[in-house]
């Protein structure tokens, strides 16, 4: 448990000091909200302020940008011979890994805070109650997770640190084809079927309707059910890919 | 029952798919010595280092370090040893300082002691000046001090470093030589590889040589010099029959075999006594040796000799860390 801290503590200072990462988590989500809405704000109708709309999506964006950091830092500890150092010291896979992700949740909190001041600034009035911040935050942070330990495990897969960071491509992806930036009924009918059914959809309309007190609906369980099913498998995996890059 | 060893492996053996990488390697370290594994690259000596540190699981042979058994007792040899690998492992984003003090936590210091640890440390190598740096500023040299220092932040009873002078210039060379040196002055147990023969002959008290995944000598440095005098008598014959005979004659006292220019070499200790006798020796009807020459055998000879190609000499190696 101490090592799990140390590793904690190791992690979040490398991150401070990593000004990519930094970049990705401050710079970037502030960038892509002013970009959303005064470039495309404009010309997309989603009934309210697109503001207000946007806000659940780009906190998502962000996530899955940020879990390429996660990947890259994983696989560079794999790579390089601290691995070694730790393993012959006796500090097992799940401290190290452990350490990975909440720095990364570190990151994700601060920038969400960023976005969620920002957004204030601009214009979004959210309408939630004390329990309903607690639900989205929950929500946020269930999705956080389930990336982060899925970006993990694709550090562990990688055989380079730029490969893993190619890898988190499609995660960082994820949130266009849905319901995060244009109301899914504007999209062609074939892909209405896909943002429909992936995980990201049920992420943010479960956080825009606790936040707005918009109905939730079944959303929640399917955000749940997603988040954790991703979640699980990763840790599994990663434990699985820790023990294979080991020998 | 001998001494105690430290280190005791047998028939060590780790191949990747088709290609063997160690061929059943003996090794047996006396506690509180210095043994060196010398080799050429690719020899084989970190996969043996890793095997030994209970990082990588061997496919055939059996190991005890510090008098525990690498399969089965991990937990405990990595309670007693400590790694300094091939490649540093210090964060470059943390200073030399913030580096010492988590290796310090993570070997289950409280944060008073580890902050004492880290400050003791950075003293002992000479990096007090630059405790407050981040590693990625740091040269060669200190990074691999720092990296050094790190696997002593407790008292390990066994200690491997994996080459802690490749890439390192002259003037850091030796002062590494002198920290190993000190280590031994307190007790422990240093498992050292190089690809230096200077190296090993300087520090180690028993060497074994290893090339392709087979150890191909082993001994006290004085008993190699001994096998391998430093002086060559080297052999250009009539013709191939000639060769043929006197190589045959030499036995495995033969080095340096060349067919091709039908000359062969072999170690004398340079008196006209020794070098009549070897003639006489190996062409009593004095008909086949042409001519002759004395050289005086380089590190790479000894190399050469050993496993059939030269070793890489530190002044030719570039800088790498
Ligand atoms: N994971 C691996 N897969 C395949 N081959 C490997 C692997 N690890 C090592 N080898 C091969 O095993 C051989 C011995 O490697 P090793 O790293 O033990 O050599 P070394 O003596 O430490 O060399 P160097 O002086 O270059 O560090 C090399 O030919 C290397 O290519
Ligand atoms: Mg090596």
């Amino acid at each position: 448990m101490s090592d799990t801290l140390t590793m904690v503590g190791r992690c979040v200072r490398l991150s401070t000091r990593n000004i990519e990462a930094m970049m990705t988590a401050l710079f970037l989500p502030v960038m892509l909200l002013l970009l959303f809405v005064y470039l495309f704000g404009g010309a997309i109708d989603t009934g309210t302020k697109y503001v207000t709309y946007v806000v659940p999506g780009v906190i998502l964006l962000c996530a899955g940008w940020s879990s390429a950091t996660t990947a890259v830092t994983v696989s560079q500890d794999m790579q390089g011979g601290i691995i070694d150092r730790f393993r012959s010291m006796d500090i097992g896979g799940v401290s190290v890994l452990s350490g990975h992700v909440a720095a990364s949740i570190a990151r994700n909190a601060a920038s969400t805070v960023l976005v969620l001041g920002v957004a204030l600034l601009v214009g979004f009035r959210p309408d939630a109650g004390p329990l309903a911040w607690l639900g989205a935050v929950g929500i946020l942070l269930s999705f956080v997770l389930a990336i982060t330990w899925l970006a993990a495990a694709i550090g562990l897969l990688a055989k380079t640190p730029e490969a893993a960071s190619g890898f988190t491509f499609f995660v960082a992806f994820l949130p266009y084809p849905s319901s995060a930036f244009v109301p899914i009924d504007t999209m062609p009918g074939w892909l209405q079927g896909f943002a429909r059914h992936q995980p990201v959809t049920p992420v943010t309309e479960t956080v825009r309707g606790l936040l707005l007190d918009l109905p939730v609906g079944n959303n929640a369980w399917w955000a749940l059910a997603w988040c954790g099913g991703i979640a699980a498998m990763s840790v599994i995996l990663s434990a699985v890919l820790f023990q294979r890059r080991i020998r | 029952m001998g001494e105690p060893l430290a280190v005791e492996a047998t028939g060590l053996a780790k191949s990747y798919g088709p290609i063997s990488v160690l061929a059943g390697v003996d090794i047996a370290v006396p506690q509180g010595t210095v043994f060196s594994l010398l080799g050429p690259n690719g020899a084989g000596k970190t996969t043996t280092v890793r095997i030994l540190a209970t990082l990588l699981r061997p496919d055939r042979g059996q190991a005890r370090v510090a008098g525990f058994d690498i399969a089965r007792e991990r937990r405990q040899v990595r309670r007693s040893i400590s790694l300094t690998g091939q490649y540093a492992a210090v964060d470059e984003l943390q200073t030399g300082e913030e580096n010492l003090r988590m290796m310090a936590r993570l070997a289950g210091l409280d944060r008073r002691a580890a902050r004492r640890r880290a400050a003791e440390l950075l003293d002992r190598f000479d990096l007090t000046g630059a405790a407050r740096r981040r590693v990625g500023t740091y040269s060669g040299g200190m990074r691999r001090r720092l990296d050094l220092a790190a696997s002593l932040v407790v008292q390990p009873s066994v200690i491997f470093l994996d080459e802690p002078t490749t890439g390192l210039d002259p003037r850091s060379r030796l002062a590494m030589w002198q920290v190993v040196t000190d280590l031994v002055g307190s007790g422990m147990t240093v498992f050292l590889t190089t690809q230096y023969l200077e190296e090993a002959d300087r520090l180690a008290d028993k060497i074994s040589l290893i090339d392709a995944g087979r150890v191909v000598a082993e001994g006290t440095p004085a008993e190699l010099k001994q096998r391998f005098a430093d002086q060559r008598l080297e052999l250009h014959l009539v013709d191939g029959s000639a060769y043929e005979e006197v190589v045959r004659r030499l036995g495995p006292r033969a080095i340096a075999t060349n067919p091709a220019q039908l000359s062969v070499s072999t170690a004398t200790d340079g008196t006209a006594l020794h070098i009549r006798a070897l003639l006489d020796e190996v062409d009593p009807d004095h008909t086949a040796v042409r001519r002759f020459a004395v050289h005086t055998a380089t590190l790479d000879d000894v190399f050469l000799a050993l496993t059939g190609h030269t070793a890489t000499s530190p002044e030719k190696e570039t800088a790498d860390v």
